[in-house]
């Protein structure tokens, strides 16, 4: 198969994905739950890659992906409130600091670039820790992040503890998937560049990177930096899927359910993040939700069956996935056409790009 | 000739532990040098203090007549060192032929002429370029840890062990590229263990001890010294 026509069947996948996601909005209604799990995803799939591209290809981990959605959330809501609106969205700080309103655009780039703010300032100091005292710090800091963000004292600009709404959002699930599409876009090229390689150089072995003149701290703030970009993105994202927001639901859990998609979809797996976020995302919030709920079959009540079940049963489920399928559904390989491809013909990878090399 | 790298009165310490002793000693452009010695004695830590890898406590390191120490790992690379490290250290997940463009990092220019002269030195790495490098056996690790460094184009490559856990017919092959790339006109500074191989290819050959040179000369000169042969090559001495 050649580069052309991959490229060629690729474009027609996505072409045929958008006709039918366009189809479905114009006839399903809009409050069905399909939308809200596909728009739930597409979010989670760029956070998770953005993850991953730190924890699976730069052999970082940091726990630190919920702060940095939640500078994104804010960043975006609170430079997209109508001004008309803020009297009454700040009705407890005097309409708030801040008297203009942006372009949803823009905000959701601004979003991202606050956050690689965030991310760089964090990172001088954290990054020089390995493993487990990475993932503790960068978890302290993303939690310091949530409390700045409720302090009273910054109220005038980020409304305290209090919600955060009426800025405008895109309804339509085209959007959603069209921004996480071009953001795992841009981090796919990232890895499959020199510096890709370079991170997964670290990742492999930091002694012999270094000895190859491989810049360490340079080269792990840049995957920390462009991680967090996106996870802002992503927090902004968010906060227009769910109208309003609030600091209080950026917590370490939040962090912890996407390292459970990356660490189910295969850590080091762009395709991988992105499969198991739907799918982690339909079963939680779609098809697992009876879990929660008490159930009555005729006069019997069915036991455990209440609220936070559905929990306990994802809890069984990380176990089983760690005790036993540690590789997560794709490992490190990739989803792609040509792989189908050549799993149908039975063509091995190595003798068609060795070919191509040669 | 020409000493590419001088060093003089080197020290190097971990945290108060001094791990070597202010030595001194020259690597002339176009030779072999080894440092051989027991276990301890300091000789990886002067290869990783010369590519600034740990930083050294005192003394001077010239390459080229320019002084390396304070320079950052990646500037000392820049200058045409590179290092094999001990226990070869590929990048497992990648495959062979990443491997080897890692190792040209730091240069901008074109690789196809280094990559055609790698596989040619080392034709197996060529057949399984396409697999990932941890599916290579342990000499074949080595021989792409050594295509990698040369990927670089260095003009002092210095290696770590490269003979360590490796079939002694595995050795001599490792050997026999040592002084295959050197008769290309790469210069060598070798670190070993199996002081009978790294005597018979080196020009120049130094016996550390405890941080200390306590012993210098050709490899050949080496390789006869009584104390050497009692302490090094397991034979006895001549009564």
């Amino acid at each position: 198969m050649s580069k052309k026509t991959e490229v060629i069947i690729n474009v027609a996948l996505i072409g045929a994905l958008f006709l039918v996601l366009f189809l479905l909005e114009q006839n399903l209604p809009s409050t069905h739950m399909l939308f809200t799990v596909l728009k739930k995803g597409a979010i989670y799939a760029l956070v998770a890659v953005s993850m991953n591209l730190l924890n699976g290809f730069t052999g970082l981990f940091s726990l630190g992906q919920a702060g940095f959605m939640l500078v994104g959330a804010y960043t975006y809501g609170v430079l997209t409130i109508p001004v008309a609106d803020r009297a009454n969205v700040y009705m407890y700080f005097d309409g708030g600091l801040i008297q203009f309103a942006l372009h949803p655009i823009i905000a959701i780039i601004l979003a991202g670039a606050l956050a690689a703010l965030f991310a760089y300032l964090i990172g001088l100091p954290v990054l020089r820790l390995k493993s487990d005292y990475l993932a503790i710090a960068t978890l302290g800091f993303a939690e310091i992040i949530r409390a700045i963000f409720q302090w009273d004292q910054l109220g005038p600009i980020t409304n305290g503890s209090n919600l955060l709404r009426n800025y405008p959002s895109y309804k339509s699930v085209l959007f959603y998937f069209a921004a996480s599409g071009v953001c795992i876009a841009l981090i796919v090229m990232l890895i499959n560049s020199t510096y890709g390689r370079a991170f997964k150089a670290i990742r492999d072995d930091e002694v012999a990177a270094e000895a190859m003149g491989i810049n360490l701290a340079h080269h792990k703030r840049i995957a920390f930096v462009v991680s967090s970009f996106f996870a802002g993105v992503s927090g902004a994202l968010l906060a227009m899927y769910q109208t309003s927001v609030q600091a209080a639901m950026f917590k370490s859990a939040m962090t912890y359910e996407i390292l459970l998609i990356v660490v189910i979809g295969g850590i080091g797996s762009v395709t991988g993040s992105c499969i198991s976020s739907f799918l982690f995302i339909i079963l939680s919030e779609w098809l697992l939700r009876f879990l929660d709920t008490e159930t009555y079959i005729g006069d019997f009540h069915v036991p455990l069956l209440r609220s936070g079940f559905r929990k306990v049963v994802f809890a069984v489920i990380i176990m089983i996935i760690v005790l036993f399928f540690r590789q997560g559904i794709m490992g490190t390989r990739e989803f792609s056409v040509r792989s189908i491809y050549n799993k149908i013909t039975g063509k091995s990878r190595k003798k068609e790009e060795g070919g191509a090399a040669s | 000739m020409n000493n590419l790298l001088e060093i003089r009165d080197l020290n190097v310490a971990y945290g108060g532990i001094q791990a070597v002793r202010g030595i001194s000693f020259d690597v002339a452009e176009g030779e072999v040098v080894t440092l051989i010695g027991a276990n301890g004695a300091g000789k990886s830590s002067t290869l990783r203090s010369i590519v600034g890898l740990v930083k050294s406590a005192g003394g001077n390191i010239m390459f080229d007549r320019k002084e390396l120490r304070g320079l950052s790992t990646e500037n000392i690379v820049r200058q045409g060192i590179t290092l094999v490290p001990e226990g070869r250290r590929v990048f497992v997940n990648l495959t062979v032929y990443e491997n080897l463009k890692m190792g040209a990092y730091m240069r901008k220019d074109r690789l196809d002429e280094d990559l055609d002269w790698v596989y040619d030195l080392f034709p197996r790495l060529k057949e399984r370029s396409w697999q990932s490098a941890g599916t290579l056996s342990g000499g074949e690790q080595q021989m792409l840890a050594i295509g990698r460094a040369l990927m670089s184009r260095p003009k002092l490559i210095m290696m770590d062990e490269p003979s360590l856990g490796l079939a002694p017919i595995v050795v001599q092959g490792v050997f026999d590229i040592i002084r295959e790339i050197n008769r290309q006109g790469v210069t060598i500074l070798l670190v070993e263990q199996n002081a009978n191989m790294a005597l018979k290819a080196a020009d120049h050959a130094y016996v550390m001890e405890t941080g200390r040179i306590t012993m210098s000369g050709t490899g050949a000169e080496l390789a006869e010294n009584e104390e050497i042969r009692a302490a090094y090559l397991g034979k006895a001495k001549k009564s």
